[in-house]
């Protein structure tokens, strides 16, 4: 796939570098209001909004923006944006308001945003850094909402609400605490790493190794793979 | 030379006693709990024993399984699990109730991180408290339920735990809690039954004093100072032996994989849980804190053992370059 345009942007926001699952991002809203799947989806829908919004206005100023004062700018523009999206949501959805609170004004600092904006929409032209927030805002809606699912199911019973399990289903009451968001975020990424991890290249010592690419969007420093690398350009780039 | 030297990494003198030897003797030593547990709940205790021992021995080897690991299901550590569980549960909770512990205890407390050894709290504990959490209403109703799984002792249960007593100023009668003759989970009542199985496990050598005396006497003393009772003895033996206190001083405080290995360490452990159980019971929110106590205890294991640690001969001292 050719990279910047807006197909891998999406692609990369939802699947390759999921905010959620991968990057390991924006974890306070993540283990905090997905409670449910209707506020899990509440969420991730108010902050694709914000991003996308941001992403695309960050990626307009980024000439204009000196680099000294970056961050501060960066906190302005997702803030207004914050405050407008806080007004709508109190007018037009008064009970997802209600059961948000505290973390629609958070959405603020939420790390995601401000990444992307560091790392994507201050160097990318508008409608790339668009579609990267809004590819991003997917993911991140997307992960919300799947924890906000099981966790509905196991913890009352419900989704979105409606009563799905029989009568007889005693909801296990720790899945709508919070221990039950980090069981049901842990259990999400190892079944997903399950799949990556089985497809990973294999090299000929015998080691593991993730394509070479996606080594410098990887927040694993530990891995092997990054000495090797460097190993690797020390002699030269003599492999393969 | 045609002598072959055998050359091997230490240790060189290995005990002849294995973790197979061990599990079962704990098992043993439960006996006579999980005996006076039937006798005094029924046979939906037995039950309930079962089907929990069953689904842990079951988890463990499906997940061993089907990760392809050497199958431990012989050591006996998941039946002591599921024991341990089920004498942790009371004996009117739904048949799911032990399943769904036992799964979560072997799975996600002990098997994901890294089985048997690796795992960083009593699973059976963890399980009792993942249960308290989830279904509160069933794992805190003692009442038996009379009818086709009815118990054989029947005016033996009735009323509120003692522990719940004590704590609204009433006394208990500290007879009745020593034999067993009163509410709470399936093990925990009988005291005395419970001291059989410690003094085997003492005998045998597979547990020493010195966790659960500190543990005893560390609660004791923080109960006398701030219960507000002072060293009245029917208040106090009625802390010692009602609820869970002495299943969990002499079962499961010194479970090995979750308490420290140094000697200091283990009483620095003991200090801890007699102070942590004293302030759940007196201060917390229910009357019983000894699970939470423990297993609160074990994630502080790594860092007592880390302070308490021997210095090695030849090690430490001044160093003369």
């Amino acid at each position: 796939m050719k990279p910047n345009t807006p197909i891998e942007r999406l692609y990369n926001g939802i699947i390759k570098e999921n905010p959620t699952f991968v990057l390991i991002l924006g974890m306070c809203p993540t283990l905090a209001v997905t409670t449910s799947a209707m506020n899990g989806l509440g969420m991730g829908l108010t902050t694709m909004v914000i991003l996308a919004m941001s992403n695309l206005m960050i990626s307009l100023l980024r000439k204009v923006i000196p680099d000294g004062v970056r961050m501060p700018a960066y906190i302005v523009v997702v803030a207004s944006f914050v405050t407008i999206c806080e007004l709508l949501l109190e007018g037009f959805l008064p009970s997802l308001y209600e059961a948000l609170g505290l973390y629609i004004p958070l959405i603020v600092v939420n790390c995601i945003i401000l990444g992307r904006a560091e790392a994507y929409a201050s160097k990318n032209t508008v409608v790339a850094s668009l579609f990267d927030g809004i590819g991003m805002g997917l993911g991140f809606t997307i992960a919300l909402t799947l924890i906000g699912i099981f966790r509905e199911i196991l913890g009352a019973g419900q989704i979105f609400g409606f009563q799905i399990m029989p009568d007889a289903y005693e909801p296990i009451t720790i899945f709508i605490l919070a221990p039950g968001a980090f069981f049901v975020l842990a259990m999400l990424i190892a079944f997903q790493n399950r799949f990556k991890i089985g497809s990973a290249r294999i090299n000929e010592d015998g080691t593991k190794a993730c394509s070479r690419s996606s080594c410098l969007n990887c927040a694993n420093t530990l891995c092997a793979g990054k000495a090797a690398d460097a190993d690797e350009t020390e002699k030269g780039g003599s492999a393969k | 030379m045609s002598e072959l030297l055998h050359v091997s990494s230490s240790p060189h003198v290995r005990s002849k006693i294995t973790t197979n030897d061990i599990m079962l003797m704990v098992v043993i030593a439960l006996l006579p709990t999980t005996i006076f547990g039937i006798y005094n709940f029924g046979p939906r205790a037995l039950l309930l024993i079962l089907l929990s021992v069953a689904t842990c021995v079951l988890t463990e080897y499906v997940y061993e399984k089907l990760m392809k690991k050497p199958v431990t299901v012989k050591d006996f550590s998941a039946v002591v699990t599921g024991l341990l569980l089920a004498l942790n549960l009371p004996a009117s909770v739904s048949w799911f109730v032990p399943v769904i512990g036992g799964i979560f205890a072997i799975l996600i407390v002990k098997q994901l991180f890294g089985g048997l050894g690796q795992n960083f709290m009593n699973p059976a504990l963890a399980a009792r408290c993942f249960l308290l959490i989830s279904f509160s209403g069933q794992m805190t109703d003692f009442s038996v339920p009379k009818g086709a799984w009815g118990n054989i002792a029947v005016d033996t249960v009735s009323g509120a735990t003692p522990l719940a007593l004590l704590k609204s100023g009433e006394t208990a009668d500290v007879l009745s809690l020593f034999i067993g003759n009163v509410q709470g989970t399936i093990g925990e009542t009988s005291a005395i039954a419970i001291l059989i199985g410690a003094i085997f496990l003492l005998c045998m050598k597979i547990i020493d004093l010195r966790i659960p005396l500190t543990y005893l006497a560390s609660f004791v003393i923080f109960i006398a100072i701030f219960g507000g009772h002072g060293l009245d003895p029917n208040y106090i033996l009625g802390h010692l032996f009602g609820g869970g206190l002495m299943l969990g001083a002499w079962f499961m405080a010194t479970d090995y994989v979750t308490s420290p290995i140094t000697k200091k360490g283990q009483i620095v452990y003991g200090v801890i849980l007699g102070v942590l159980t004293g302030l759940f019971r007196l201060f917390g929110g229910s009357a019983e804190g000894v699970s939470y106590a423990i297993i609160f205890s074990n994630l502080l294991v790594p860092l007592i053992e880390r302070v308490t640690m021997p210095t090695a001969f030849g090690k430490g001292g001044k160093q003369n370059g």
